[in-house]
């Protein structure tokens, strides 16, 4: 092979990754500092996964429902992440959040109004009041549009259709990335003080999954083989509501606005089955529970033809329906010939969210490598088991910005670049060119859905010892397919060739995926063990954090962050505090 | 909630839609359509004097301009450019004719040879465009005559009474109406300037207004054709009556 | 469904290229895209096509089928039963391979609009009745359907002179924003080329978000720019009275 050329780049930070937690960042970092900074992106500017996000982001402003406040918000975060979250990344979220969204406000995003003219919220699973900004159903459009807007306003260099495969780590402190132009081939080197992780999640090991095909979980996987620590992967969430039907969409969600709106869960037999599940907030349970009822339901025989639950927002009448969830009403027209406003529509489980990932300090997002932050999906931490609906947004925007300060904050202390070692970038090149030197190998493309079948099967939203342990087996024989995976064509524009590195990255995470389930012997939040039905205290006190050698993944625990007692004093009254303070008022 | 705003004209059937028609198709009606009228137009403006038979009288002559001075010489020509001007301006015609006779362009996304010497409405005399309201202002006068028109059209020489005539001036007379207040430059007039509807406190006057004419604004290619067939039958009914081609039907 | 659909797919760069034909089985409810991705996954795993959603949320996946600008994701395979589907990329941004065009122009228009400024900091006090009018606007998907069907750009070679229909409404969304302050008619009469626009609505037409792009906002930004420069009353008045040129209500501005 003769010897490749890169172009090299110089900045003080890259954000890699423009979604809303990358594109914050890079405001933060950039904004009034006059600092250099470079967002790169493996789609186009403002196509990233957030474009996806419906139902809101959740800010505890209390504009509809007066008592919420942080501490409610805290409570229903930690409750619904089962009590394995970090608690401080939990409470500054809280705490944050309405600042954050009121900042969105004021570079262009127009959120839909209560009557006082203020901020609309609206109702979602396991919030205790009405707490989720949104605009219609197409919140997460708002948030990265208005990101978008604010970031090519503030000198931010942006490199769409990039795709970083190494990121660089030398004398243990971070040195920048490296990559390729998806658009012609050519490699890229970007030389950097500090990077931030924003990568988004990994959903696309599932077939059925409402994420886009970003979804591959790179970032992750090149922290993770950077030495980066990764924690809580088992941790998969499940969206209860995702289309069923026609085959070609299933997956594709359908927002818990149509539940926080007013929408009713039914089985085969006209029944709202919630009511055997969870009597107190039936549909608007967490997103956990509501998906296992539906899988159950369906297990027990009383599932809609195409196996799932029916969804109905009929009763709400089509001009309400339409100004709500407009974008819900346009999906299934379009898609699936069917009008939501006159008819119940099949709804049934899908993959949407990856709690897990890279392990993170709560206050400034840094991880374990000097230089490297992480912020977003590719993070994990605030959701524990179980991310509530509207969580994530604000989580973007949240710790996008602490990671963005966090970088500024490291930089300020003079760090200069760190040296940057050639023949590692060769044998990068060469790593990533060997696909088109293998003819007549095996299928990318046919690898992802081996892989997608192996995890639907194995790891999916009902799991067992036994069953991981066979999933493991078959992961690691797949893992053989990987150096023989093999593509034609050129490296203008390849897909196929792209695909290689998105399977390989998928198949380390879903190793450490598999690999912490078999071990947290309980059920707990998104995580359900049909040999281990039960929540146990004793699992309560430790995350699964895992770290990888090159060769190997070593799994080992680590205590829960107990709260101080300010924090769990919030827990003691056995209801939400919004609600104590309002009954104390009353009496 | 009810969205005028928000909702299409064009209600998507999802089925059915890919044969579809060469693109020339569209702009050469329209260029059928709009010359034949224009044709009409002119031999009915220069070659007759006068509209009027007993209390019917032809949009094309009314107001009697002429008359009032005294003028005897083409008497259309005096009032017919003020919605001649009005149509030409408004933004919807703008459309039809820049696609039917211009060809820029002759069809969505269609093949058209590069013309880089186009220069959209800067220039003269498309720029003149601009002002279309002023010609809005010109036709409202003309509406109020029409208007007159249509409920002398129902006083016969022996009293109140109905004729085809009749119905057809005042049907004539309110798509007229309905075409000239779904008027872009109207809906601008009216609040479409202003960005905060309640800013002051409650939604004002002025957004009941827009909104209303937004909503008419929706169909305002609906009002511009139909009246435009409208002032056409009215005055070719007329014309005909006065060459004693055909008689006028009393209703009652 | 058992029965098979053929495609045909423009493959080549940008030294040219020709139409190759594709057969893909039927499914239930399929959209054009799945039968790419079908191509892709079986017959050409180079084939390059722009996606990311799948969803009708993202606006990558512009491209021309059967002549008409359209979301490949929301495009069903079915709307074309007995024949050939022609799927072209978009013909007025230059080719980088296969169904995927350099649309980077778009992004440098982007940076020439000013961005809101606000006239006091959040929280607005703003009705539904405002919001409303602006959140039509916010639904764009930055998938330049409008300004690939656009024929000043398309025919005219118009990039130089006229920023075109989407970004039209980006500006009506500022321009039309409750709190705005920035004034940007300046912008649109000249270096937007707004008066390049002939309103003829081919964007409208294809609009896959359904944003009613000249009624709600070019013709309204045409009127504002009459206002300002072509209305000779106004011009007078404002001469006369001494006003200088600007946002029709200004509220005091708190301290930034
Ligand atoms: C359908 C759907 C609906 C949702 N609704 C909601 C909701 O209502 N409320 C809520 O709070 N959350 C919601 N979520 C979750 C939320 O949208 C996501 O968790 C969040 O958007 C993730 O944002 P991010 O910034 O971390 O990453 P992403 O938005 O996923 O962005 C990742 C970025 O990283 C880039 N990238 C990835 N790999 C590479 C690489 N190797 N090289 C270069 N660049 C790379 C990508 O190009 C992209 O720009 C929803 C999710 C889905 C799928
Ligand atoms: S209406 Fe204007 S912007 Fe829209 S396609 Fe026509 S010329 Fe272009
Ligand atoms: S205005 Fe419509 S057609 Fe144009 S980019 Fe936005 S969504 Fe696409
Ligand atoms: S826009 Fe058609 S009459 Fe004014
Ligand atoms: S893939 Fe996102 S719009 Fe089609």
């Amino acid at each position: 092979m003769g010897k490749e050329s890169y172009e090299s780049l110089d900045y003080d930070v890259i954000v890699i990754g423009a979604g809303g937690a990358g594109l914050r960042a890079a405001v933060e970092v950039s904004e009034n500092t006059g600092l250099k900074v470079a967002v790169i992106t493996k789609s186009l500017l403002g196509k990233a996964h957030t474009v996806m996000a419906e139902g809101g982001a959740a800010a505890s402003f209390g504009n509809v429902e007066a008592q919420d406040g942080w501490e409610t918000h805290f409570y229903d975060t930690m409750r619904g992440g089962h009590f394995i979250n970090n608690y401080r990344m939990a409470e500054i979220h809280a705490k944050e959040s309405p600042d954050r969204v009121l900042e969105l406000e004021n570079w262009g995003a127009v959120f839909d109004r209560t009557p006082e003219g203020r901020i609309m919220q609206r109702a979602f699973g396991a919030h205790s009041f009405r707490r989720l900004c949104h605009i219609g159903d197409r919140t997460g459009l708002e948030l990265i549009r208005t990101m978008q807007y604010k970031a090519i306003h503030t000198g931010i260099e942006v490199y769409q259709e990039v795709t970083m495969t190494k990121l660089l780590v030398q004398d243990g402190r971070v040195a920048g990335a490296f990559g390729y132009l998806r658009s012609d081939g050519r490699f890229v080197l970007f030389r950097a003080r500090a990077v931030i992780l924003a990568t988004g999640g990994w959903g696309k090991i599932f077939k059925v999954t409402s994420n886009s095909w970003e979804s591959t979980g790179d970032g992750a996987a090149l922290a993770f083989r950077a030495g980066v620590d990764l924690m809580d992967m088992e941790m998969v969430q499940f969206h209860p509501t995702g289309m069923v039907w026609p085959p070609g969409v299933r997956g594709l969600l359908v927002t818990e606005g149509v539940r926080g709106e007013g929408g009713l869960l039914r089985n085969a037999e006209g029944e709202r089955f919630m009511k055997t599940y969870d009597p107190e907030r039936m549909e608007l349970s967490s997103r956990d529970v509501v998906a296992r009822s539906i899988f159950k339901e369906v297990q027990a025989g009383r599932g809609s033809p195409h196996g799932g639950a029916w969804l109905d927002i009929s009763h709400k009448g089509p001009d309400y329906v339409k100004a709500k969830l407009p974008g819900m009403y346009e999906q299934f027209r379009t898609l699936a010939d069917l009008d939501i406003t006159k008819e119940p529509f099949e709804v049934a489980p899908t993959c949407h969210y990856t709690m897990g990932g890279v392990r993170v300090d709560a206050e400034t997002c840094a991880t374990s490598i000097p230089g490297l932050f992480a912020a977003g999906e590719v993070a994990c931490g605030l959701h524990g088991a179980n991310r509530l609906g509207g969580n994530s947004l604000s989580d973007l925007l949240v710790f996008g910005r602490r990671a963005g300060l966090g970088a500024r904050e490291y930089l300020s202390q003079s760090v200069d670049w760190a040296q940057v070692d050639e023949s590692e970038l060769d044998a990068e090149m060469d790593r990533v060119l060997e696909p088109f030197h293998r003819p007549g190998g095996v299928n990318p493309y046919h690898v992802h859905e081996e892989l997608q079948a192996i995890m639907t099967e194995h790891a999916s939203i009902m799991r067992s010892g036994d069953v991981l342990q066979a999933g493991l087996e078959k992961l690691l024989a797949l893992k053989e397919m990987v150096p023989k995976m093999s593509i034609d064509g050129s490296r203008v524009y390849n897909p196929g060739w792209h695909a290689v590195f998105d399977v390989e990255n998928m198949l380390l995470l879903c190793e450490g995926i598999v690999k912490s389930a078999l071990e947290r012997k309980e059920s707990r939040g998104a995580h359900w063990r049909t040999d281990y039905p039960d929540e146990l205290p004793q699992w309560q006190e430790i995350n699964f954090v895992e770290s990888f050698d090159g060769e190997n993944i070593r799994l080992r625990t680590e205590p829960v962050k107990a709260m101080p007692e300010n924090l769990t004093k919030l827990f003691s009254y056995g209801k939400a505090p919004g609600l104590v303070a309002r009954e104390g008022k009353e009496s | 909630m009810a969205q005028p705003l928000e909702q299409t004209t064009t209600a998507k059937t999802p089925k059915a839609k890919s044969k579809t028609r060469p693109y020339w198709v569209e702009p050469v009606v329209t260029m059928t359509v709009l010359g034949v009228w224009v044709l009409y137009s002119l031999w009915e403006v220069l070659f007759h004097n006068s509209g009027t038979y007993h209390n019917y009288i032809s949009p094309y002559f009314s107001p009697g301009v002429g008359e009032w001075f005294g003028w005897h010489v083409l008497d259309a020509l005096y009032v017919a450019w003020v919605p001649l001007v009005f149509r030409f301006s408004c933004y919807y015609y703008r459309r039809e004719y820049y696609r039917g006779f211009f060809w820029d362009p002759p069809g969505c996304a269609a093949a058209d040879k590069p013309r880089p010497r186009y220069s959209g409405e800067t220039k003269w005399p498309l720029a003149f465009n601009n002002l279309h309201r002023y010609a809005w202002f010109l036709v409202l006068i003309v509406l109020i005559f029409l208007w007159k028109d249509a409920v002398e059209a129902f006083f016969f020489k022996n009293g109140f009474g109905v004729g085809v005539g009749s119905l057809i001036l005042l049907v004539n007379a309110v798509l007229l109406t309905f075409y000239s207040f779904s008027c872009h430059a109207f809906r601008h007039m009216v609040g479409g300037d202003k960005d905060c509807y309640s800013c002051d406190g409650k939604p004002t006057t002025s957004y009941k207004l827009w909104q209303r004419v937004s909503r008419w604004n929706v169909f305002h290619g609906t009002w511009a054709w139909a009246s435009l067939a409208s002032v056409w039958a009215a005055d070719l009914y007329i014309r005909l009556l006065m060459m004693g081609v055909i008689h006028d039907v009393r209703l009652f | 469904m058992g029965e098979e659909f053929r495609l045909s797919v423009w493959r080549g760069d940008p030294s040219g290229g020709q139409e190759v034909e594709y057969r893909v089985p039927g499914e239930t409810g399929m959209v054009v895209l799945d039968a790419l991705q079908y191509i892709q996954h079986n017959q050409a795993p180079d084939l390059a096509v722009r996606w990311n959603c799948k969803a009708a949320h993202c606006g990558s996946c512009g491209a021309e089928v059967n002549g008409q600008p359209k979301l490949l994701c929301k495009t069903r395979m079915d709307d074309y039963v007995g024949e050939t589907v022609s799927v072209k990329p978009m013909q007025t941004f230059p080719i980088i391979k296969d169904l995927v065009t350099d649309v980077s122009w778009n992004y440098q228009v982007a940076k020439e609009i000013p961005p809101l400024d606000p006239m006091y900091p959040a929280p607005f006090q703003m009705q539904q009745v405002d919001a409303t009018r602006v959140q039509e606007f916010h639904r764009c998907i930055e998938c330049f359907l409008c300004q690939d069907t656009c024929h000043v750009l398309r025919n005219h070679e118009g990039q130089q002179q006229y920023f075109g229909p989407r970004f039209m409404v980006k500006i009506a969304e500022y321009e039309m924003h409750p709190i705005d302050g920035a004034d940007r008619l300046p912008l649109l009469a000249d270096q937007a080329g707004l008066g390049m626009c002939n309103v003829t609505k081919c964007c409208t037409e294809v609009c896959p978000q359904h944003i009613r792009i000249t009624d709600n906002a070019i013709i309204p930004l045409k009127e504002r720019v009459a206002d300002r420069y072509y209305d000779p009353v106004k011009i007078l008045l404002r001469r006369l009275s001494g006003k200088k040129a600007g946002p029709t209500q200004t509220p005091s501005r708190s301290s930034t």
